[in-house]
């Protein structure tokens, strides 16, 4: 009988989380959307501008969206200054999170391989390294050879279809444990007084005069000074009901897990060619994301060609994956802009505030969007770097184009 | 070899004139084929397989089949397999196993196995051979709809495999289907994932049970996706256990596995039993197990009035102790014995009873298996009766029969099953048209009594080793534990704990995890909801998705139809798009930068040739062609005189460059273009989408001719003297054919287009055959051109060629973010056009913003070579990070012909910056470099005659 | 894996067609005489609706026509499917 598996085992969470209060009549501030952004969110209002007579309206559990079903890669070597800033914005907070938290959350630096296939990922590899490198953000072109001795699985094989002729390495991106980020953030704003509602769906908006006073729910209406929307896939949803059009569409976006194995992948892999991204998470469980599905959907699942083609892409990497079986898939819905970067600042409603289309790669920016986020409702201005990312950009042309970077990266 | 000392004399659906040596743990057992690898283990008397994962405590053999919780095992040879279930393993000669505590080991050799895929339709899919699934198959088979019937197990008949006699007509229908020309029988065939339109897809183990005698000319398993008009789900249930103190311990199973082993597998699990259970099920295996000679100590039931299956247990001799509930067991590592109290009203009274045996059946009620049903979007609803969660309302095409959704005996079951089969034929179009096959088997008269919900048995001490998920190793005591930490959700206390998380998904601990819950929240089960399934409802490899995409079936490769002369002159290949395209034809000894060097110079000086099959290429035909051209391209098309040929640009409706290629005019309502090859399919979507959706009325039709002509660039000075010599119907000279001019005429016989385009600022000429004589022009052109030097060149070549003219190549020197007028073709953008598709877009503020990025080239000091990608800032010192970019270079050359390096670069106002110095940061290093305007070779075009 | 009855070849598999989102969004009359505000709504802004929405589909692998289906974003059942130039179907 083989001997016990050492690190099969998480840490455990602690004795006392949250409380389960009913909502009151009035808030200062309601934040729409209990997913890990709404729960930053509130955490930085209370911890850095001492506002906590705030609400976090959650339909379904807390955390139960995205939050539950992202494959939890950060990093922050974005192509353009406005998005390294603010990823690496986030990526520092999470260099320091679990101790603000006190909470274990299992951020692991185990470093973010993104490969490149083709000449041309190749020079948009390059281009990614240097100008990360000008932004402080830690970054490196690593050849095969050293793309196989960070990562000994990777087939670098020149014969592949689509062999590895590269990959950008950022030593300092990993992986953290979804719930445990969650569960941390929640239980500081419930610490700060905030009130955690769950299973209270926002069901409309009150505008007067052009400014949001106040929301109506499935446990009934709540009065607010501000409202910050934090509803991932369902932003559209919420927008409609304010009176305005967000430039999303929501898709459906799968991962899946294996069984758990012995360690036999150290980093985090990400192939945007073949649209494969895998590491091993904590327990030994091999952990995956696919491509969004074509057509928008609400779904929250999606279709199994698109899990197929991922499986024969990663096996094309990594060929000692052949008799790992597939334990569970799952599906959330992202909310994807035309530029493949996110909206946060304000929105055309006083009062109101946006954050969305993050897409599939929101959860490495939690804390950074919680920070700057509150920021904004806070101030009733844009964070500095938030400003960027308004919803102006889409009329001036301003855009910030992280395709490259972000195509279904996460 | 140990022998057997757990195997009955008799019966069971094994053969025992096939023993089968195998190994598990290091020790040499055998068995016989059909045992799994559990009933082998079983009848050698080995119970404990592991240990568990958090707790360290010993495991045993729970179940006997899919939902195994403790039974995890190591494949290690033929061929290591993580994590099976030993209930689900066919045992096979040589296998050798080992039992996991929690992680399973991959192989570090590639697999060798061989995996695909069919794609299969029917009219109704039944899932599930047992009497509903044989039913409701036998039902609609005979109404003549196609159907198919898949099954994990080796044989139909499901649950009625683990009974003591199987009805003949189990077999018989079986043979009828098989018989049936419309239908199909998928046996050892999982179906696991059911998604949108009743498509619903299923592994198939096709080799794996023949371990290392496999015919490798066969794949080892096989997906099927099936689309089904209607599906029957005749899934079956699962039993699931009770908490009580110790119920984890090796010999504890649940009570109908027990049955199974004893009948189909002739194997006792124990030697002196006693059966704790909630319900009438467990009874029948108390009695199949005494007729197997297992001591049955006493049935322990909760129920203070068990009915007529208690009566018939006690006419067998056996003491049924109605109202009672197991407390504890004790034993090392296995089961010795157990301890017995009264229950009354959820209290423990009376004094305790001790009972040794070895063996602990439990029996806690059934949950249907409802996976696939939620996973088709069916809504689940507690069933207070039954204890359990069943299935309710679906939009997909489906019904659901037998067990699997709570009719629990067999009369009931082939009657609902035919029921639901015959249904779902109806609605498929079908009608009865021979008689369905009986629907009554003989019922038993008896008095049943309704099951009890006992989730959990208070003490002795604590809820410690009160076990929910065996394999999570997961108690009463930590559930509590969660719910005291605030959580209400089901979803946050199973996180929290990480019940129902392990390799069965909770299979048989999800109903009783919520039980425990209900019962410590104080709310009722229906209030809680269950959690969603998920597919797959078991474990599918990596492998078998993949199935045969892989290696060179991974995507296609395109390659031209010169290839094989490419490949037997030494080429090296890049992979565009699809495509393999020659890279460059290194010579002996020669690295790449020679290599391209003597191509280039080649060109410039003498003259090459280049296959440029893989061009995209689009036949554009009808009286509003050009009209469509002119909306799509950013010039002007339609004023094309026929035989003339013009460079075009089209951008997105956001106004960034999306391709560019050449237009040539073949006829007054005829267009032939060129698109870069990496986007031929997208640029020829884009068309037909703004053809159909927005200009429905214009007449233009699109079709892709890329494979229907072979192309073949000639270019250099000397290239006229090779076509002349070729061609001699064709008047060369520059005045009979000038720049961007086509003719037609007979290129060393072979039926030619000729075009005068030059993509390196030679003299040049493109010439297009049909794909078939490809090979005879191109070996023509290398005899004719071989006294010149002919060379042949590939795609960097052509790169360096180009950029040395300052030709930008679209997603090279553009990245989405980049306009005609940013790469310093204003020239291409027409000025005098109402409008084209981008237009508009190009007179937003930021499109118009004088300090966009600009294209330009850049001289690097000291003959520097600059990696592409590289960055640019402005002053010969970087200043603290975020140090300002100004732009990057896309492309980066050694110029034979400029005799120095040179890079093009998108620079922010690039163009006012001509002259200046800027920095590229290398490495350490900060490389000065000139910004000039990015024509480098020939600014006057003097060449382009030759 | 849906099944989309394409209007000219009857029901075929999702992975035989291209999406191509919103439908009834035409190309303005006359782009130059947008607003920048109403240029970016019709380059950017689609219906993201959960729930029945009009979309475009091409039966890229197959008949390689543009048509349109309903579809309810919420469930992936489609609705209705018309053919380009047909009015949208009045979805009771
Ligand atoms: C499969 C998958 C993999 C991913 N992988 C990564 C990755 O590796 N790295 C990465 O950085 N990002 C990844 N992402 C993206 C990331 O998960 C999201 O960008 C991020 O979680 C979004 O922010 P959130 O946590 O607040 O969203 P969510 O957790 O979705 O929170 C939004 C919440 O709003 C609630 N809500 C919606 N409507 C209402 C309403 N009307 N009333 C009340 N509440 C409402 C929802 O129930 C939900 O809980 C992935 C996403 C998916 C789906
Ligand atoms: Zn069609």
């Amino acid at each position: 009988m083989s001997p016990r598996t050492p690190g099969a085992q998480l840490p455990e969470h602690p004795d006392w989380l949250w409380r389960t209060p009913d909502p009151r009549r009035s808030y200062d501030v309601v934040i729409v959307g209990g997913g890990g952004h709404g729960l930053a969110t509130a955490h930085y209002l209370a911890r850095n501008h001492g506002i906590t007579d705030v609400a976090v309206l959650e339909r379904g559990w807390l955390a139960g969206g995205n939050m539950a079903r992202n494959t939890t890669i950060i990093r922050s070597n974005y192509l353009w200054d406005e998005s390294a800033g603010i990823y690496e914005h986030a990526l520092r907070l999470w260099e320091g999170l679990e101790e603000e938290l006190d909470y274990p959350l299992l951020f692991s630096q185990r470093g973010v391989l993104n490969l490149a296939h083709s000449l041309q990922d190749v020079r948009d590899s390059v281009r990614r390294v240097e100008a990360n490198r000008l932004n402080a953000v830690d970054a490196q072109w690593l050849d095969p050879r050293q793309v196989k001795e960070v990562c000994p699985i990777v087939n670098i094989s020149p014969d592949a279809r689509y062999p590895v002729m590269g990959a950008t390495y950022q030593p300092r991106a990993g992986i953290a444990k979804h719930d445990h980020v969650a569960w941390g953030l929640a239980r500081s704003a419930d610490a700060a007084g905030i009130d955690l509602i769950q299973n209270c769906e926002v069901t409309g908006i009150d505008v007067t005069g052009g400014r949001v006073t106040g929301v109506r729910t499935s446990l009934g209406p709540i009065a607010a000074g501000k409202v910050a929307l934090c509803a991932a896939g369902h932003s559209s949803v919420l927008a409609a009901m304010a009176g305005f059009e967000l430039p999303l569409q929501s898709h459906p976006l799968q991962a899946l897990v294996s069984e758990l194995l012995e360690p036999v992948h150290p980093t985090v892999v990400m192939s945007n060619a073949v649209h494969v991204y895998v590491s091993q998470a904590h327990k030994g469980e091999l952990v995956m994301g696919a491509g969004v599905d074509a057509y928008t959907a609400y779904t929250q699942r999606g279709a199994f060609h698109v899990i197929e083609r991922q499986m024969a892409a990663a096996l094309e990497l990594f060929p000692v994956f052949a008799r790992a079986h597939v334990l569970r898939t799952w599906g959330g819905i992202v909310d994807v802009t035309p530029d493949a970067s996110p909206i946060t600042g304000l929105a055309p409603v006083d009062q109101l505030y946006l954050n969305c289309g993050w897409g599939t790669g929101g959860f490495k920016a939690t804390p950074g969007v919680g920070w700057v986020y509150a920021h904004t409702i806070a101030h009733d201005d844009p964070h500095p770097l938030a400003r960027p990312f308004c919803l102006d950009r889409f009329t001036t042309g301003a855009l910030v184009d992280e395709h490259g970077a972000a195509a279904v990266a996460h | 070899m140990t022998p057997q000392p757990f195997r009955l004399p008799d019966g069971g659906r094994i053969s025992r004139g096939a023993p089968l040596a195998f190994r598990f743990d290091g020790v040499a057992y055998q068995g016989y084929r059909g045992d799994t690898l559990a009933s082998a283990l079983l009848a050698a008397g080995v119970h404990q397989t592991s240990t568990s994962v958090r707790l360290g405590r010993p495991r045993g053999i729970f179940t006997a089949g899919v939902e195994e919780p403790n039974a995890i095992v190591q494949i290690e040879a033929p061929f290591p397999e993580p994590m099976l279930p030993a209930t689900t393993v066919e045992l096979y000669d040589g296998l050798v196993a080992g039992g996991l505590p929690g992680q399973g080991r991959l192989a570090t050799e590639p697999d060798p196995a061989r995996y695909d895929a069919r794609y299969a339709h029917c009219d109704v899919l039944v899932v599930g051979a047992g009497p509903a699934g044989l039913a409701a198959a036998a039902a609609a088979a005979r109404t003549g709809a196609r159907v198919i019937l898949a099954d994990d197990q080796p044989e139909p008949g499901g649950s009625l495999l683990g009974t003591a006699e199987i009805p003949d007509w189990a077999a018989e229908t079986g043979s009828e289907l098989d018989a049936a020309s419309e239908a199909r029988v998928l046996r050892r065939t999982m179906v696991f994932g059911y998604y949108d339109d009743n498509y619903l897809l299923a592994a198939e183990r096709r080799t794996n049970h023949l371990g290392s005698q496999a015919p490798s000319r066969l794949s080892r398993e096989r997906i099927w996706h099936i689309r089904a008009r209607q599906v029957v789900l005749a899934t079956g249930a699962h039993e699931r256990s009770v908490a009580f103190a110790g119920n984890d311990r090796p010999g504890v199973m649940l009570a109908a596995a027990a049955r199974t082993y004893v009948n189909r597998y002739a194997v006792a699990p124990g030697r002196r039993a006693v059966v704790f259970t909630t319900g009438d099920s467990a009874y029948c295996a108390a009695l199949d197990l005494a007729a197997a000679g297992v001591d049955v100590a006493a049935v322990v039931d909760a129920r203070p009035e068990p009915g007529g299956a208690a009566e018939r247990a006690a006419r067998a001799g056996i003491e049924v102790l109605a109202g009672h509930a197991v407390t504890g067991t004790s034993g090392e590592p296995r089961v010795a014995s157990v301890a017995v109290r009264a229950l009354c009203a959820a209290e423990l009274t009376g004094p305790a009873r001790e009972f040794a045996a070895d063996l602990l059946l439990v029996s806690g009620g059934w949950n249907p298996v409802a996976h696939l049903f939620s996973q088709a979007g069916g809504q689940l609803r507690y069933d207070a009766g039954l204890g359990a969660f069943v299935p309710d309302g679906c939009r997909q095409a489906v019904r659901v029969a037998g067990a699997a959704r709570g009719v629990f005996d067999l009369p009931g079951c082939l009657a609902d099953g035919a029921e639901a089969g015959r249904r779902a034929a109806e609605d498929a179009g079908f009608t009865a048209a021979r008689p369905l096959p009986p629907t009554s088997a003989a019922g038993s008269a008896e008095r049943s009594a309704p099951s009890a919900h006992l989730w959990v048995v208070p003490g002795p001490d604590g809820f410690g080793t009160h076990f929910v998920d065996l394999q999570r190793d997961v108690t009463v005591a930590d559930l509590a534990r969660a719910t005291g930490a605030g959580l209400r959700s089901v979803e946050h206390l199973k996180r929290y704990t990480t019940a129902g998380t392990a390799h069965d998904q909770g299979k048989t601990s999800g109903v009783l995890t919520s039980g425990v819950i209900a019962q410590l929240l104080g709310v009722e089960v229906a209030e809680l909801g269950t959690t969603t399934f998920r597919p797959p409802y078991t474990p599918v490899s990596f492998a078998a998705l993949a199935g045969r995409n892989r290696g060179v079936l991974h995507d296609p490769v395109r390659v031209t139809a010169l290839h094989d002369w490419h490949l037997a002159h030494g080429a090296r290949f890049e992979n565009v798009g699809q495509w393999h395209r020659p890279w460059y034809y290194p010579r002996d000894g020669e690295d790449m930068a020679a290599a391209v060097a003597r191509e280039c110079r080649a060109a410039r000086e003498g003259v090459a040739f280049m296959d440029a099959s893989t061009l995209g290429k689009i036949d554009v035909q009808g009286p509003d062609a050009g009209d469509f051209l002119d909306r799509l391209y950013t010039n002007m098309i339609s004023t094309l005189r026929v035989g003339m040929i013009r460079y075009g640009v089209m951008c997105r409706a956001d106004g960034m460059v999306f391709d560019d290629g050449t237009v040539i005019r073949l006829a007054e309502d005829r267009f032939l273009l060129t698109t870069t090859t990496g986007n031929a399919a997208a640029v020829l979507d884009w068309m037909e989408e703004w053809l159909q959706t927005e200009w429905p009325d214009l007449r233009a039709h699109c079709t892709s001719v890329t494979e229907q002509w072979a192309t073949v660039a000639l270019v250099g000075p000397r290239s006229r003297e090779v076509l002349a010599g070729l061609a001699p119907q064709l008047a060369v000279d520059a005045c009979s054919f000038p720049f961007m001019a086509w003719r037609e005429t007979a290129v060393a016989g072979i039926p030619a287009r000729v075009c005068r385009i030059s993509f390196s600022g030679e003299l040049a000429y493109e010439i297009n055959v049909l794909p078939w004589y490809a090979t005879a022009l191109w070996e023509a052109l290398y005899e004719a051109g071989r006294p010149l030097g002919i060379t042949p060149y590939g795609t960097e070549t052509m790169h360096v060629l180009r950029a040395e003219k300052g030709y930008p190549i679209v997603g090279q020197d553009t990245d989405g973010t980049v306009t005609p007028q940013d790469l310093g073709m204003g020239w291409v953008v027409s000025k005098k056009k109402r409008d084209f598709i981008g237009k508009r877009s190009h007179l937003r503020a930021d499109t118009g913003r004088a300090d966009r990025k600009q294209l330009v080239a850049l001289l690097p000091q000291d003959d520097v070579l600059l990696p592409e990608g590289a960055q640019l800032v402005a002053g010969d010192r970087l200043a603290d990070p975020p140090v300002p970019m100004l732009g990057h270079i896309t492309s980066s050359y050694r110029s034979v012909a400029l005799g120095r390096t040179f890079a093009l670069a998108l620079v922010r106002s690039g163009r006012e910056r001509v002259g200046e110095r800027l920095y590229v940061p290398v490495g350490e290093e900060l490389i000065p470099v000139t910004v000039t305007g990015p024509v480098l070779y020939d600014p006057e075009g003097a060449r382009r005659d030759g | 894996m849906l099944l989309i009855p394409c209007p000219w070849c009857g029901p075929r598999d999702e992975a035989e067609f291209g999406y191509g989102g919103q439908a009834h969004v035409p190309y303005p009359e006359d782009p130059t005489a947008l607003t920048d505000e109403e240029w970016a709504r019709y380059l950017f802004f689609r219906n993201n609706p959960k729930g029945p929405h009009p979309e475009r589909w091409c039966h890229a692998a197959g008949c390689r026509r543009w048509f349109n289906a309903v579809r309810n974003t919420a469930t992936n059942e489609i609705l209705a499917v018309y053919r380009v130039g047909e009015p949208r179907p009045v979805i009771v």
